[in-house]
């Protein structure tokens, strides 16, 4: 479709109008739309990462599913405001949100999971897990290629990492 | 140690202009969001606290010890710095230009020496800790932001989530917290018109491309900056890694497209490069955007060999010493557009019949 008032340039801005009743349409490249003084140019200037979030939570099954909104106990940031401002308000929103946070993470971060550094104090536990975690793996392998011996070596390392972790 | 010396000289440890492949890569950056379990996030919490949180992380590392292990370091509050300052902490990339424009209490820096260190305290998260070097660096930028982080750590209680990783204010940063980025000049790509198609690449490996002062802001003087998007799943040793890989390959594309200028148009490109060395050296008028495109081309005739009596380091700190702020700043006073144009003019005439 080419611009209604030159014909030349493919017609990018529609506007429709209803005035008693009556529809009108009006069909226009940039170019003319902006001569056009009908039409209110109004781009938003300030594009931020969290509006844009924002965007991203609407319309998924987080915005409904909740009746009476969660609320974070720590810093009393509401699921809804979060979905608003797009940014948490203390560490335990990252709890009182959990239930819809995956959906959000798998769609932002394409992720779910954390596989990266490890504080020492915060994440103490955190290590012996990652390395249970891996030996188990590992165990596994060793019991399909049924070598029992590594099988049990690994048995008694995840064993004694068990130990650590009471 | 006094903020003002920081403030006065243009030069800071990424204008080097050596390291690996510095005739495309202008630096390498590391970023850490990290924040304390005991606070709520900067946007939430009240001055008192904001206070608190920076002078905790004063204490944490205003110790001897610390300062043997990663160098001395300077401990600024934002409201000491008049606008214009914190300006040009953003010009030299020190600071986000949304930490330069917060001017809530408790927000602060926490910097060394040599300014490749620079931690901005209550911006989006209660610590960003960042590290700049000069050229393609970012495993050993990685090594020397992990070590400051970890200083941070055994002081302060991080927000950390055994599934979520490093807690965050922005969905966008969690995990590892880390935003690893990189600078790199590519002339030769805009002008054989195959940016947008390397940039559309990028982007479907997950990788982010902005311009010159991050999100937001345009590619100016064909600087670009491409950084990783997920922070949440990889290791911070594949990001960089991943983001390192990627480089190279920019870097073998925009080497390629510069063999293929001047293998088929040396004659148009030497013109192009020489006839902006003649404005820059002459010219008394320039505006930043001309003076940008300009220094891009010279830039250009430096690393081909064809300009030989200028030097990157030079050009890196026409960067910073051309923008606005810093122009003002050596000025002395405030100045309209016309006066800045002036100023910036003079200034690169001077450096480049000093070098």
């Amino acid at each position: 479709m080419y611009c209604e008032e030159c014909l030349k340039r493919p017609a990018t801005v529609h506007l429709t109008k209803i005035q008693n009743n009556k529809k009108t349409e009006l069909h226009l490249c940039e170019e003319c739309a902006r001569r056009h003084h009908e039409i209110p140019f109004n781009f938003e200037p300030n594009f931020s990462i969290h509006k844009f979030l924002t965007g991203l939570l609407e319309g998924s099954p987080l915005e409904v599913a909740p009746v009476a909104t969660p609320q974070c106990p720590k810093c009393k940031l509401t699921y809804r405001q979060f979905g608003q401002v797009g940014r948490f308000g203390c560490n335990q929103c990252y709890e009182a949100f959990e239930k819809w946070l995956g959906p959000l993470f798998r769609r932002v971060q394409g992720n779910s999971q954390h596989g990266g550094k490890v504080p020492r104090r915060a994440g103490g536990k955190l290590r012996f897990k990652q390395e249970i975690e891996r030996l188990r793996e590992e165990l596994q392998s060793a019991v399909r290629a049924e070598a029992y011996e590594r099988a049990a070596e690994l048995r008694d390392r995840i064993r004694a990492l068990e130990q650590k972790l009471k | 140690m006094s903020i003002q010396k920081h403030l006065n000289t243009a030069y800071t440890k990424w204008m080097e202009g050596t390291g690996p492949y510095s005739h495309i890569v202008i630096s390498s950056r590391i970023r850490l969001a990290r924040n304390l379990a005991d606070f709520l996030f900067p946007h939430l919490q009240s001055p008192e606290q904001a206070r608190e949180v920076f002078s905790l992380g004063r204490k944490a590392l205003d110790t001897p010890g610390v300062q043997q292990k990663i160098g001395p370091l300077a401990f600024i509050t934002m409201d000491e710095l008049s606008s214009l300052d914190r300006q040009i902490l953003v010009e030299k990339h020190l600071i986000s230009p949304q930490h330069a424009q917060n001017e809530g209490e408790g927000r602060g820096l926490i910097m060394r020496d040599d300014e490749a260190v620079s931690i901005m305290v209550n911006e989006e998260d209660h610590f960003r800790i960042q590290v700049l070097f000069p050229a393609l660096q970012l495993e050993a930028a990685w090594e020397l932001a992990g070590q400051v982080d970890d200083l941070v750590e055994s002081k302060l209680h991080y927000a950390y989530d055994e599934q979520y990783g490093y807690l965050t204010c922005c969905p966008t940063n969690v995990g590892t917290g880390l935003r690893a980025s990189v600078m790199m000049h590519l002339p030769a790509l805009v002008m054989t018109n195959q940016a947008s198609r390397v940039f559309t690449a990028l982007a479907k490996l997950g990788f982010v491309v902005r311009g010159l002062y991050g999100e937001g802001t345009e590619a100016k003087g064909n600087l670009f900056q491409i950084s990783n998007q997920i922070t949440l799943g990889p290791r911070e040793e594949e990001i960089n890694g991943n983001l390192t890989a990627v480089s190279r390959q920019v870097i073998e594309q925009e080497e390629q497209a510069r063999e293929d200028l001047q293998k088929e148009k040396l004659t148009q490109l030497e013109d192009r490069i020489f006839r902006s060395y003649g404005i820059l050296s002459n010219a008394y008028i320039l505006s930043s955007e001309e003076a940008m495109g300009l220094l891009s081309n010279l830039r250009l005739g430096v690393d081909l060999g064809l300009v030989r009596n200028v030097d990157t380091k030079t050009l890196n700190e026409l960067l910073v010493r051309t923008r606005p702020a810093f122009l003002q700043k050596m000025a002395g006073k405030e100045m309209d557009a016309f006066n800045r144009d002036f100023k910036r003019a003079g200034i690169i005439r001077e450096a480049l019949a000093g070098s």
